[in-house]
């Protein structure tokens, strides 16, 4: 049901947006064709990314799963654990819900609010679709982001740990 | 074909086609205002006002990061500023103001309201920091 109702979501915007070009097109039909054209440069500009994400996702999905991730989550202590809930938080696919539980588990098992708080941060960060901010942003500015990213997951899940110690969660 | 691969390779090509539909939205909306309006007016040449409006807007708008990154950088590609953008990048992974129902349900609504406001202000931090450090580089 919920599938169902996202799925649609994404074609009502697509309808909407056809609609406004059928709107606009009415009043200033002029702007149609080259707004087409601009759309369609940008097309060919992603096409050949999505091929490499496409790769990299199967790739993932071949070998990461919930199950998998959780094996090195809850087993982690020191400061150690930061980095198993960045790396978990970024090797991380699928849609956020399907983590909510494996989290909530984890917190039954005693892990910290600041540990998934590190791990939801790093969800951010998708290997599979890095070609994609590459070719737009450029490396440098990927990895920067990349870097400033994790870290401030961890600085947000210190504040956390300390937050559920002074038992205000 | 290996059990394991066909489920990865039709888990990803659902992942994919269900984001196409807003990803050519999208396009084709970005293709419209470039048309429509040369620059874009909404943001200012304030750097933490900037990073604010880009939060904002990444807060409330959802869905793939695909779709953030290709709106993104045609946005830069406009004349809107690098802090704007990345800020609304990262809003639009780290502030889930669609999943926070589930997640209020899942982890606990106080931890998951101090979580997306944390993420908020985050976001704007890291767009300013990023930005500072690719001055410097």
């Amino acid at each position: 049901m919920k599938k169902t109702e996202k799925s649609y979501a994404g074609w009502y915007f697509l309808l909407t947006v056809a609609i406004l070009y059928v709107i606009i097109g009415l009043f200033k039909i002029e702007v149609i064709l080259p707004a087409l054209k601009f759309s369609l440069k940008i097309v060919r500009n992603i096409l050949p990314v999505f091929l490499v994400i496409f790769a990299l996702m199967v790739a993932f999905n071949l070998f990461i799963s919930p199950y998998a991730v959780r094996k090195y989550l809850g087993k982690s202590s020191g400061s150690r654990r930061w980095l198993i809930a960045v790396g978990g938080g970024i090797i991380s696919t699928g849609p956020i819900y399907m983590w909510y539980p494996m989290l909530k588990e984890l917190r039954k098992e005693g892990v910290q609010y600041g540990f998934v708080a590190t791990f939801l941060y790093n969800r951010a960060i998708k290997p599979p679709l890095i070609p994609m901010m590459i070719a737009y942003f450029g490396w440098k500015y990927t990895v920067v982001l990349a870097v400033v990213m994790a870290t401030i997951s961890v600085i947000q899940g210190i504040i956390f740990e300390k937050i559920e110690g002074g038992g205000f969660l | 074909m290996d059990a394991r691969l066909k489920s990865a390779l039709t888990k990803s090509a659902r992942a994919m086609s269900n984001s196409l539909p807003v990803l050519a939205g999208v396009v084709l909306l970005v293709g419209l205002t470039h048309t429509l309006i040369p620059k874009f007016f909404y943001f200012s040449k304030n750097a933490v006002l900037d990073s604010i409006i880009g939060s904002g807007l990444g807060s409330v708008l959802a869905g793939n990061p695909l779709t953030s990154y290709v709106l993104g950088g045609e946005l830069v590609k406009q004349g809107v500023s690098l802090v704007a953008v990345t800020s609304f990048l990262v809003a639009w992974v780290t502030v889930g103001l669609v999943q926070l129902p589930a997640e209020v349900i899942m982890l606990g609504r106080r931890f998951a309201i101090l979580r997306n406001i944390s993420s908020f202000a985050f976001s704007i931090i890291v767009a300013i920091i990023t930005v500072f450090i690719l001055g410097l580089l």
